[in-house]
């Protein structure tokens, strides 16, 4: 996993509600066992027709978004299923950010683990933001983690809010179970204690 | 202090488990049962391999495969080289890392979400996730169960814990008596058109109320799994007497003084009178009807005697244009009797609808009915207990002569991992939890229904009013 510190590059619109999880890496892409190698499916249906052929009039296939680092959307984005695959796709595509009124939990929780930042901002501003967005190559949006905002093309900073700890954990790219096993005594007493208050709790094997 | 101010049924479970709290408030969560299957388990165990880590607790975790089996027959190897490698890798996995596994040809074999609760290993209390956004089915028992992605799966198989901040707590309330016709699917989806698809985001569902505590523990996994349709993280409905009947006798549940013990904990967990909720939704069983969702979201949902909606009488811009996108996906028009939409193939399973109450409920409208011409119909049992179960009441015989296709366990055309999908534009009245665009085959169309409304679809060749056939 990467550092998140900075991010400035091109942003593409997806100005749509309740783009799931289907939508973002259809279940007949998950039958990989690998993270990687994902991005081309990327958005499969909305991107491709039925011949596999690029559907012209979708954002990410026309320049610059091609190249998009950042994604912003509307309501709801990532609802469904709790497939990791969603934010492979995403970074594998080269997606670092996504920008949204609100997310589904366990898209949200998942992207984190990936380096990817999801910002939750009100609709108005995502609004404002898809519109600098479609000024294209000309409207390169910063991320800056560090500062928590978002720089407009015309200088303006929003401010967007996060979590301590998972700020920390992306500016550190730091892995998650490390960070845990830091902990490992308190899990061992724990169990201890599980096993004398809770001794009803029967093992699998 | 714990236990002086009033706590919902969440609060208790979640604070019986939290092992260490950190300063912004993030918990390291102990986690009681750790369910895996094929599809978001083979870059969590890559991860640990990587990083020369052990499974730290095998006897809390089980695996089993169940997006990619074919229902057909299990003797064959599986064909399509992508799930077949999938189903190895697992197996490959379990036997390194000493996972406890149940094998594709085992009898026990079936959803990981119908054979957590089948064999005792849900248990009430408990925390439970799974690397599927079903897993809230088995909130049902009273555990605090969610969803969780492959990195948290990796994050379990190494600490036998998450990292998490507690939710916010809602109550649905569904009092009443529901009216004949309607079930525990009905309910569920008459709670997700209430309150969409993102309702319940960032919190915690506890269904309660005289309509949720008469449903049998079937109906009760139903409305629980549904949960994260609503967009919530775990739905979960408080233990009670039937709940313990439930479990006693299951294969790995506790017996003996160590059941009684942990029967005497279970009535100390359901929530406090005056504890504190976010949010309260209140819905009144008689008004719910059978219910059917029209769109590609499950909010999307009418009771079958509607008609499909106008977006001409939606004011709101964006919600105009989604509802026409919709109707445009699914091919329907407005105004157009929902009770008159023609399908072709029908499909009676999932971990949504595939217990044997659910396969009792298709074989009754079933019997001595048969499905219509060019309908094509798939019971799929949850589990392979389910269908041993169904063959002893002799319902495979009532479907099979009916004209129903009558398969192996797995998770089936829910989401059509394996060969069971829909063909570009056929739409099907599926039993299963999600509608979205390509669920159940690219270019398919889902209507989501009870399994009683899905049977009563197959045999009329269209969506039907079920209460036409008391």
């Amino acid at each position: 996993m990467d550092k998140f510190t900075t991010l400035t590059g091109v942003a593409a619109p997806l100005p749509i509600a309740n783009i799931d999880t289907d939508k973002i890496i259809p279940a007949r892409f998950l039958k990989t066992i690998k993270r990687t190698g994902l991005g081309v499916h990327l958005f499969d249906t909305l991107r491709y027709d039925e011949t596999g052929a690029e559907r012209p009039e979708f954002v990410l296939n026309r320049e610059p978004y091609r190249h998009a680092q950042i994604l912003i959307a509307h309501e709801n984005f990532g609802c469904g299923s709790s497939r990791e695959h969603a934010p492979w796709a995403l970074l594998d595509f080269g997606i670092r950010c996504v920008i949204a009124p609100d997310f589904a939990d366990i898209f949200h929780n998942n992207c984190f683990k990936n380096g990817i930042l999801p910002i939750r901002l009100p609709r108005a501003v995502c609004d404002a933001l898809i519109e600098d967005s479609k000024l294209g190559a000309n409207a390169r949006l910063t991320v800056d983690l560090e500062r928590q905002v978002v720089v407009r093309p015309n200088g303006e900073e929003i401010a967007f809010e996060i979590d301590s700890f998972r700020r920390h954990t992306l500016l550190e790219a730091l892995d998650d179970i490390g960070q845990t096993l830091r902990h490992a005594p308190a899990i061992d007493a724990y169990e201890l204690r599980q096993k004398a208050d809770m001794s009803w709790v029967p093992a699998i094997a | 202090m714990a236990g002086t101010s009033p706590r919902t049924l969440f609060e208790k479970v979640w604070d019986s488990h939290v092992v260490e709290k950190l300063p912004d408030g993030t918990c390291v969560l102990y986690i009681d049962r750790h369910l895996t299957h094929e599809v978001t388990s083979p870059q969590a165990f890559e991860g640990l391999r990587m990083a020369g880590r052990k499974v730290r607790r095998p006897d809390l975790t089980i695996a089993v495969a169940d997006h990619n089996v074919p229902t057909s027959d299990r003797s064959v190897a599986i064909e399509e080289p992508e799930s077949r490698l999938q189903v190895e890798t697992l197996e490959h996995n379990v036997a390194e890392f000493g996972v406890p596994y149940i094998p594709v040809n085992d009898p026990r074999q079936g959803i990981v979400h119908i054979i957590g609760p089948e064999q005792g290993i849900s248990l009430p209390g408990m925390t439970i996730v799974c690397g599927d956004s079903h897993t809230s089915t088995h909130g049902a028992l009273g555990a605090l169960a969610f969803g969780i992605g492959a990195s948290e799966v990796e994050h379990v198989l190494a600490t036998q814990t998450v990292l998490q901040k507690p939710a916010k707590n809602m109550l649905v309330r569904v009092d009443g008596v529901l009216p004949p016709g309607c079930t525990a699917k009905d309910i569920v989806l008459a709670i997700i058109g209430k309150i969409g698809t993102a309702g319940g985001t960032g919190h915690v569902i506890e269904y309660t109320g005289e309509a949720i505590t008469a449903l049998d523990m079937a109906g009760r996994m139903t409305v629980c799994n549904m949960s994260i349709e609503g967009g919530a993280r775990a739905g979960l409905i408080a233990p009670d007497e039937k709940t313990f009947e439930y479990v006693r006798g299951k294969p790995l549940a506790p017996t003996g003084e160590a059941l009684e013990r942990a029967i005497a904990y279970w009535r100390t967990l359901p929530s406090d009178p005056g504890a504190h909720y976010d949010v309260v939704v209140e819905i009144d069983a008689a008004t719910i009807a059978p219910m059917v969702t029209w769109g590609t979201n499950p909010e999307a949902v009418l009771p079958i005697t509607g008609s499909v909606p106008d977006p001409a009488a939606e004011p709101d811009a964006g919600k105009r244009a989604r509802m026409q996108r919709m109707l445009d996906y699914m091919a329907l028009t407005p105004g157009q009797k929902l009770s008159d939409v023609p399908i072709d193939v029908v499909f009676i399973g999932s971990c949504t609808n595939g217990r044997i109450e659910d396969i009792r409920a298709a074989a009754k409208i079933a019997q001595g009915r048969h499905v219509a011409e060019g309908v094509r119909a798939l019971v799929v049992p949850g589990s392979g207990i389910v269908k041993q179960q169904a063959e002893a009441e002799g319902l495979d015989r009532i479907l099979v002569e009916a004209g129903f296709e009558w398969r192996e366990a797995g998770c089936s055309m829910c989401l059509g991992m394996n060969p069971d999908k829909l063909t570009p534009g056929q739409r099907c009245a599926s039993t299963s939890n999600r509608n979205f665009e390509g669920r159940q085959g690219p270019g398919g169309r889902t209507h989501l229904l009870s399994p009683a409304m899905a049977a009563a679809a197959a045999v009329s060749g269209h969506l039907v009013d079920v209460r036409e056939f008391a």
